[in-house]
């Protein structure tokens, strides 16, 4: 396996194409260029440190380390979530919905795949389990995130219409169904155009990698295929989760719409 | 007989008073006064305490879908969840939508194109085609003119001497002089009966 070492000098000059669109920025006056900037840093700064405490990780193979990553990436990743809710739950549920469903799904599916498919020696070595986990958490929590957000917009503006299903008797399940539906298939719908997509319109970036660190293209292209069923696998399994247990939450026993438990 | 104990919610003091099948109460007050709040609780569409039964039946050890399937709600803004006026039917009926001066062929009109007037007895009809025991109405004729109005009252009035009780929200004096009976006055929250 070959491939090309990159100089310092050659990622400077790839920083060259951020400096120009700064410029475009000041020239047209789209004020931007502030928060580019601070976004490039930030993504070095991350990426450098990301690089550091990677090394250190594959080189310590512990089992408590490489869970103890996973727990924070799976922190991070439900705060996120939170943070992109229009309207959150309200109390704990608003970080814990989202963070357990990502928790699950993310955790069943990454070990699924390393105890049944990749079966490294051992299991938890992180060289597999920590990249392929920030793979699944990333496009799960996009799931989960979109789904979540979809079901409270929904349920808040379609209240009328569950509450009148309510009112002739209809059960919460019932009612709901369709805000469930339209939750549940925004939240898949970037991953389903995503493997439409993949191989004609984009090369993934994981694939792409691995093909430039000098992998042959159809071990590449695998291990792709099987990292874009861990995604849909997960995300489903994630959205389900979230937008079921959010609708539980913003229903009750009585089958009654309980809009006081957003913000 | 419907019997509401000591019914309240935030924004509604606590409310006791019966309504006897066949009988019609209205209820009137000003604007953000708590009548609607009161016909939700009964409806059990909001948290609410106290105690509602319906027949000596309790409202608690019921389901809520059995509850509301006899004691159905009719909002001031009524909600709709399907693109068609049929689909919001268990049995589209020409029929019945003629009596209150609907035009045939309406189950397959679209809902986004009817006017509020429209809306307002079709979802009036949707909840009498469930054949509830009690109706809670709230301005069920507010956006009508004389001629549906009269329409309404008309069906309602036969509803009733079928032995449904109704609760009828109404800011409309002559209308509830029309319908006579008892009366529920709602102010800031607190619910007496007229004349009480």
């Amino acid at each position: 396996m070959t491939y090309i070492r990159l100089e310092l000098m050659d990622i400077a000059l790839a920083g060259i194409l951020v400096l120009v669109n700064g410029a475009l920025s000041l020239a047209l006056g789209l004020g931007i260029e502030r928060k580019l900037l601070v976004a490039s840093v930030r993504m070095v700064v991350q990426l450098l440190l990301v690089g550091l405490v990677l090394t250190w990780l594959f080189a310590t193979v512990s089992p408590w380390l490489t869970l103890g990553v996973a727990l924070v990436m799976v922190l991070f990743a439900g705060h996120e979530i939170m943070a992109r809710q229009d309207r959150r739950l309200k109390g704990l549920w608003a970080y814990g919905l989202g963070t357990g469903c990502m928790l699950l799904a993310a955790g069943v599916v990454t070990l699924f795949a390393l105890t049944t498919q990749l079966k490294p020696e051992p299991w938890y070595d992180p060289r597999y389990a920590i990249p392929l986990l920030g793979m699944v958490l990333g496009n799960t929590m996009t799931g989960i995130a979109l789904g979540l957000n979809t079901l409270t917009a929904h349920v808040s503006l379609r209240r009328n219409a569950i509450e009148a299903r309510l009112a002739l008797g209809d059960s919460s399940h019932q009612a709901t169904m369709p805000v469930v539906r339209q939750a549940l298939s925004t939240a898949l719908t970037p991953i389903i155009n995503s493997m439409a997509a993949t191989g004609v319109v984009s090369l993934p970036g994981m694939m792409t990698g691995q093909i430039l660190g000098g992998v042959d293209p159809v071990e590449a292209v695998k291990y792709q295929i099987l990292i874009m069923f861990l995604i849909a696998g997960g995300t489903g399994l994630g959205a389900v989760a979230a937008v079921m247990g959010g609708i539980n939450r913003l229903t009750d026993h009585r089958h009654r719409v309980r809009l006081d438990r957003l913000r | 007989m419907l019997k509401i104990d000591g019914l309240c919610r935030p924004g509604l003091q606590p409310a006791s008073f019966t309504l006897a099948a066949g009988e019609c109460v209205v209820v009137q007050g000003a604007s953000g006064a708590g009548k609607s709040l009161l016909l939700r609780a009964i409806a059990d569409l909001d948290p609410n305490q106290g105690r509602v039964s319906l027949d000596g039946h309790d409202r608690a050890e019921m389901a809520a879908t059995a509850w509301r399937a006899r004691v159905g709600y009719v909002p001031a803004e009524p909600g709709w969840w399907a693109d068609r006026v049929d689909a919001h039917f268990l049995n589209w009926n020409d029929s019945l939508a003629r009596r209150l001066n609907l035009p045939d062929g309406m189950g397959t009109a679209m809902v986004v194109q009817l006017s509020t007037g429209e809306r307002q007895r079709l979802a009036l009809l949707r909840a009498l085609e469930r054949q509830p025991h009690v109706l809670l109405l709230d301005e069920p004729t507010a956006a009508l003119d004389a001629t549906a109005t009269a329409l309404v009252e008309e069906l309602l009035a036969e509803r009733r001497a079928g032995g449904m009780a109704q609760l009828w929200v109404s800011h409309d004096a002559d209308q509830a002089a029309r319908l006579g009976g008892r009366r529920l006055v709602v102010e800031h929250g607190r619910v007496r009966e007229e004349g009480a």
